[in-house]
């Protein structure tokens, strides 16, 4: 079997008496885009630095395309590109000179200018980064970790707090470095986009890794398709719907409701508005979506990917 | 091709220097306004009139016109017991009294009313129709180098290395790793000692500028010239950036506020600011503090300047400062290095 991109085991990282990271295995497969997908919190950039080699590990074992932090660095700077979560570039250089700076660190690399039209920021050529909106900045960012060519390209969270366009816009440049065969590494806590961009994900939580598939093998975790999410007044206690119908498959506590796990919505609905009814409650909201990784992370934890 | 990392960097450190207005106002027109506004403070003055006082009687109108024809007295016709008042508490040097034959009263302890004695006695025996028996010439001098502005303008440049030195190196790597630029940078393959190097370089550069500014502002307006060797000041303003670039480096090598650095350089800085001799003479602290003002980095490079611009020292007489200076900058550098926080 031909080496990982990137593979770690057991790794932990422990701050005064805080896990951050917990044992920890991970293979990402040359070529592939792999998602850690968790909650703020989870441990997610902890383990992406340490995989990145800016943060040692407590324990576990680490290699990046065959290599080792220790011994390999400057071998292993010149082959990954990264973007840390919210970089702040000089604000006095213009775009195209923090993107030469970054060049110069390089031995082989991109031509800034070409770069730059790929990521639609030539017209920002010669603009400060001070001036730079949300978007503009996120795409610098990357630029500078596209541009000594890498391998593999690790991105931490790279569209948190951007508008829609901007985000579809980072979508496309890495969809690009991937048909150009480039691995990558990304972390998000928007299951959206893990769905989008990843081969495969692993939803991370308190350090750990507690579900790791293809989008389509997680969601089918789940064992059902559908999700009803209601609200009654008054709340009403779990018993109430434990034996609601044929293919309910479990239920979870929301803010001020609950989710429910079924088959067949056209089974369930009905059923679900009988019991509410019979219990004398009063049904306030209903709604039903397919199956998501928001699901899957609630039904296993509780908990919300964006609250936490 | 791009450039080499190291040009690259200093070329960024540069442009984000000349993009500061805040920090090109305090680098280059801060000392000019100080150094114009202190050297008119302290400008050299012609001598003042010594005031003495003549007592009020028959010949004190003869003794006054006599008086008066001397440039360096200013005499007053008061009664007795004012003039003895006044002579008690300074306000007059010397009382003259007495009729045809004076009566001087003086302090001979007090250098003013010693030079005034000889003044008025001069002034009245001319006037008696003394003669001089050998004629001699006078030639009035201004000795370059001995006034307070040729004083205070190597102070000021001292002063002004150490605050840009410090500040420029300083500032900029506390404001990149709050902003995780240092992380960022780190995560290529950068070379570490190369964007410390890039801070040394760009702040050299400009310290070129710098000196060069104010020596010739402080030429054209004051007349202060380098009386040494131009290459050997030169010389010394580099070793004095490269010191204190050092020491600004160290100071900054943990920090990671803004807050945080800016109270360690006041710490480092203020007791430079007082006791490195910039506006007066350290000779006026006790001897036993001397060694140890002496051994300060801005002490030494202030030293160094005022042999080579108002002595016209050479390396023979100022290689000691220089060499404190030297070792301030490389073991400060050599620590920054170790213990220097990239996150």
């Amino acid at each position: 079997m031909a080496d990982a991109a990137i593979h770690c085991r057991g790794l932990k990282k422990y701050f005064s008496d805080v896990k951050a990271v917990d044992g920890l295995d991970l293979r990402v497969e040359p070529g592939e885009c792999f998602g850690l997908l968790g909650p703020n919190g989870a441990g997610k950039t902890t383990t992406i630095e340490i995989l990145e080699g800016l943060q040692p590990p407590d324990g576990g074992d680490v290699e990046v395309l065959g290599r080792r932090w220790k011994g390999d660095e400057r071998e292993l700077r010149e082959r990954i590109g990264i973007s840390l979560q919210e970089t702040q570039f000089t604000d006095k250089l213009t775009v195209f000179e923090t993107l030469t700076l970054f060049r110069s660190f390089y031995r082989e690399g991109h031509d800034p200018d070409e770069l730059l039209r790929r990521l639609t920021l030539e017209e920002k050529r010669d603009a400060r980064v001070g001036k730079l909106s949300g978007g503009q900045k996120q795409r610098l960012a990357v630029a500078c970790a596209l541009i000594g060519m890498p391998d593999i390209l690790f991105l931490d969270e790279p569209t948190t707090g951007l508008d829609p366009q901007s985000r579809l816009q980072l979508w496309q440049v890495v969809t690009e470095f991937r048909a150009n065969g480039g691995t990558v590494l990304l972390t998000t806590h928007y299951m959206d986009e893990a769905e989008r961009l990843c081969d495969r994900i692993a939803i991370v939580d308190h350090g750990k890794v507690i579900a790791l598939g293809t989008p389509k093998e997680l969601i089918a975790k789940l064992e059902a398709p559908n999700i009803i999410e209601f609200t009654s007044e008054p709340a009403l206690p779990e018993e109430t719907f434990a034996n609601l119908c044929e293919g309910y498959h479990g239920c979870a506590k929301r803010a001020d409701g609950w989710q429910l796990r079924v088959d067949s919505l056209a089974e369930a609905v009905p059923r679900l508005i009988a019991v509410v009814e019979k219990s004398g409650a009063k049904l306030r909201t209903l709604s039903t979506h397919a199956a998501t990784l928001e699901d899957l992370f609630v039904a296993m934890t509780g908990r919300e990917l964006r609250d936490a | 091709m791009p450039e080499p990392a190291i040009i690259e960097l200093t070329k960024a450190r540069m442009r984000e220097f000349i993009r500061e207005p805040e920090a090109v106002f305090w680098v280059f027109a801060f000392p000019m306004v100080l150094t114009l506004a202190l050297g008119f403070a302290f400008r050299s003055k012609p001598p003042d009139r010594i005031p003495v006082a003549v007592v009020a009687g028959p010949h004190a109108a003869e003794q006054m016109a006599a008086l008066a024809k001397s440039p360096a007295l200013l005499p007053r016709v008061m009664d007795e017991a004012a003039a003895a008042a006044q002579l008690r508490t300074g306000k007059v040097s010397m009382l003259i009294g007495g009729g045809a034959e004076p009566l001087y009263r003086f302090d001979a302890t007090r250098p003013d009313a010693r030079t005034a004695r000889l003044e008025v006695d001069d002034a009245l025996q001319r006037a008696a129709g003394r003669q001089d028996l050998i004629k001699a010439r006078e030639e009035r001098v201004s000795e370059q180098g001995s006034r307070y502005i040729d004083f205070l303008v190597p102070g000021l440049l001292g002063m002004n290395l150490m605050g840009t030195g410090m500040w420029g190196v300083g500032f900029s790597i506390v404001n990149a790793r709050m902003k995780k630029l240092l992380k960022r940078l780190i995560a290529t393959p950068m070379r570490k000692t190369e964007y410390l190097l890039a801070q040394f370089f760009s702040r050299l550069i400009f310290l070129v500028f710098e000196v060069v500014f104010l020596i010739a502002f402080a030429w054209i307006v004051f007349n202060v010239r380098v009386h040494g060797s131009f290459v050997t000041f030169g010389v010394i303003t580099l070793i004095g950036g490269f010191a204190f670039s050092g020491i600004g480096l160290l100071v900054a090598s943990r920090a990671r506020t803004i807050e945080a650095v800016s109270g360690m350089m006041n710490l480092v800085m203020v007791p430079m600011w007082i006791g490195s001799g910039v506006f007066f003479s350290y000779e006026r602290f006790p001897d036993a503090a001397k060694p140890f003002i002496r051994a300060l980095p801005l002490t030494a490079l202030n030293d160094a300047l005022r042999g080579v611009m108002n002595d016209g020292s050479g390396w023979a007489q100022v290689w000691m400062p220089v060499a404190i200076l030297v070792a301030w900058g490389g073991i400060s550098f050599a620590l920054a290095l170790k213990l220097f926080k990239w996150q």
